[in-house]
């Protein structure tokens, strides 16, 4: 029953493994989850389930599977009354008899002789139990029971309980798979803090240095370490145009998160293409302009350039002036893309749209073009690719 | 030993999913990682945790310095360097070199020990990992004097994280993890009562009605977190400002009373104070129009 929880779970990528799963048969074997839904619930969702982006695919698929359970359980119970269910559920199982079972299998195996118990006595009461209409309820429910006796139909708790934790759906605003995918996002966080790290420079380790010396007697004994953020330097300009919207907040998720890892990194907005202006802050974007001249001065030449962009748009906001759709542009985009490739010999293009579109759409085929082809998808492979682009030399 | 559990305290509101956390850390011996909002509790926690089991609470603070190796012991070279050019005796010790890390510390400790680590995601991604075994086996070695370090009582460790970074899956297979979501209006409202045990109902809706009206302005750089909440109510009690005063029906006196205690950063407070503005004049058109 718990394995078949855990394989719907993984099946909806939810990252569980045998490690967590053994995990959860330990605490059940120790008694943890007691034996109320609830408390299996939240001690599944804990040992399971390792971070709250997932909290809500649990969520969903505990539902289903306890759904799966109930179902069953009603099969059996099906006709029993809940009335008739109270009076006789201390008679079942005496205190000792918990004990004993708990000691046997816990849950399972508790569900498994109450089932017995309730088919012989159903045999013995037929046609009584019909008689009151709140049938099919399982004994399972918010209500469980604990290991001081069983306690169904517990008026206070039922109640409170009407909703099912799961099913308030509270986490749903954390999950963030309906774009990119959780996991690429973990992957592509990989690539990119690798690539901060990527040929760092050694610098002078006082510490170490004296602390080797000291280890040596007073004879001086040089270290050196990597310098802990390395010297790669980032231009990142981002389009925050409209049909940008569904990606924009997943790339700057990406891209803040390693903003630690980078010592240089800028960062800049612009809206469906490469003007003269660029905004370092998008809710002022109409008063706080940057011309883009003075990045260029400001950032020397080594600086790596990272576009982010789906490049779609018309192709008039590429290649006439006066194409933008939001100002009156003196020239053409391809001429100020054009004068920051001149700048940047290190320059790359990621997509986040899929690149089957790629052919269809002329603003992109024009932007790739632009690029001499040094556009990426926004995938693992496709971060990949672009990162050993920019770390190529130049010739 | 007795097995204790842990159920909140008075001065600590524990949810049930939270309670299951630090209980099923007790009895399965893993470590706790606590994720959540800024001021959700998360550093408190643990404090609370020791209290209540009536154990010493041992705190380590990470920082994005902080490595693995100066939690279990640190060899202090230097000293040694400087004894031996003093011709102090103690330098043909190594062993009175060697600094105790607060792993060392909560291994040492006869009781069950509290071990926070806390914010470890301020630390090098690698940080985690270069604990593994340590938290696994509750033992290391100290290379040093050819010592064996075990831990007497496993102690209970607490893990916090702001979320900065990733942790590596190797790490997070082996912990418990538990996500402290925002308090709700209730959670809320006992979480100030074990503050403020003398406040006043009126004072305390309005205050929260308040608290959760301004969570919700949208675009926000830092939403007000329970810290907030509650440096703002102990102003409220020493300004003495009555209930009646944070109503928002009447649209003039709309900005609640010392906002800036709800809201730290500068550019949300203005933000705060334009959406403000902008609604006063609206409903202010809206009054004058139609009659
Ligand atoms: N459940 C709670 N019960 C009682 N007090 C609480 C609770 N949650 C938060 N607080 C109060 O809120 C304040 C912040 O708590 P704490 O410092 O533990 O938060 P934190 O999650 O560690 O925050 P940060 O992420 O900023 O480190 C403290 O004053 C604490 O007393
Ligand atoms: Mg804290």
């Amino acid at each position: 029953m718990f394995l078949e929880l855990f394989f719907k779970l993984r099946k909806a990528e939810v990252p569980v493994s045998i490690t967590e799963y053994l995990t959860l048969l330990e605490g059940l074997d120790k008694n943890l989850a007691g034996y109320s839904v609830d408390d299996f619930y939240h001690f599944a969702r804990l040992s399971l389930v390792k971070d709250e982006r997932f909290y809500d695919r649990f969520d969903v698929i505990f539902g289903e599977h306890f759904q799966g359970i109930k179902a069953a359980l009603d099969e059996i119970f099906g006709e029993i009354p809940e009335e008739w269910l109270r009076k006789q559920a201390e008679l079942f199982l005496s205190k000792e008899e918990m004990e004993q079972i708990e000691a046997m299998g816990g849950w399972d195996e508790l569900m498994e002789t109450l089932k017995k118990r309730l088919e012989e006595q159903k045999d013995r009461h037929q046609g009584g139990n019909k008689m009151i209409g709140t049938a099919g309820r399982s004994p399972f429910g918010a209500q469980g029971y604990n290991p001081e006796g069983v306690r169904i139909g517990q008026e206070k708790s039922r109640h409170r309980r009407a909703v099912k934790v799961w099913d308030k759906r509270e986490y749903k605003n954390l999950d963030d798979s309906v774009e990119l995918g959780t996991r690429n996002i973990k992957m592509a966080l990989r690539k990119l803090r690798k690539f901060a790290r990527q040929g760092a420079a050694e610098e002078l380790d006082l510490d170490g240095t004296i602390s080797s010396t000291a280890r040596n007697a007073g004879l001086l004994d040089i270290k050196m370490v990597p310098e802990r953020h390395n010297a790669i330097k980032v231009l990142l300009m981002f389009d925050i145009g409209g049909s940008m919207d569904d990606h924009v907040k997943l790339c700057e998720e990406l891209f803040s998160a390693t903003k630690t890892e980078f010592k240089h990194l800028e960062y800049f907005y612009f809206h469906n293409f490469l003007y003269e202006g660029l905004w370092k802050d998008n809710r002022r974007r109409h008063a706080d302009k940057t011309p883009t001249m003075d990045v260029m001065h400001k950032y020397g030449s080594d600086y790596k350039l990272i576009f982010v962009g789906d490049a779609t748009m018309s192709p008039y906001e590429i290649t006439y002036a006066g194409g933008s759709v939001e100002h009156w542009n003196e020239e053409a985009g391809a001429v100020w893309l054009q004068r920051l490739l001149d700048v940047y010999p290190h320059a790359v293009w990621l997509n986040p749209e899929p690149e089957v579109r790629w052919e269809r759409t002329p603003s992109i085929k024009i932007t790739k073009e632009l690029m001499s082809d040094r556009m990426y998808p926004l995938t693992i492979s496709g971060l990949d690719e672009a990162i050993k682009e920019l770390l190529k030399r130049t010739h | 030993m007795t097995q204790s559990r842990f159920t909140g305290t008075d001065s600590y509101v524990a949810t049930d999913d939270l309670t299951m956390a630090v209980n099923a850390a007790l009895t399965l011996e893993r470590p706790l990682l606590i994720k959540g909002e800024p001021g959700t509790g998360k550093t408190q926690l643990a404090e609370e945790v020791a209290k209540a089991l009536d154990t010493n609470l041992i705190q380590w603070h990470i920082k994005s310095t902080t490595k693995a190796h100066q939690g279990l012991y640190e060899y202090d070279a230097v000293s040694r360097l400087r004894d031996s050019q003093l011709g102090d005796e103690k330098v043909h010790d190594i062993a009175n070199y060697i600094v105790k890390g607060k792993l060392w510390e909560a291994f040492e400790s006869d009781k069950r020990s509290v071990l926070l680590i806390d914010e470890i995601d301020k630390a090098d991604i690698e940080f985690p990992n270069d604990l593994l075994q340590e938290l696994d086996k509750m033992e290391f070695h100290v290379y040093e004097t050819k010592q064996v370090i075990a831990a007497r009582q496993r102690p209970l460790v607490i893990i916090t994280s702001n979320n900065e970074k990733e942790l590596p899956d190797a790490f997070l297979r082996r912990c418990f993890f538990h996500y402290i979501s925002f308090p709700d209006t209730s959670t809320m409202e006992q979480i100030v009562n074990v503050h403020f045990p003398s406040l006043k109902k009126d004072l305390l809706s309005e205050a929260l009605k308040v608290f959760f009206d301004v969570r919700e302005v949208p675009g926000l750089k830092k939403k007000p977190s329970t810290s907030e909440l509650l440096d703002w109510i102990k102003l409220l009690l020493a300004e003495d400002i009555p209930a009646e005063e944070l109503h928002g029906d009447d649209p003039r006196k709309a900005i609640p009373k010392l906002h800036g205690a709800l809201l730290k950063n500068e550019q949300d407070v203005h933000l705060f104070e334009r959406l403000v503005f902008l609604n006063r004049k609206k409903s202010a058109q809206g009054n004058v129009d139609p009659r």
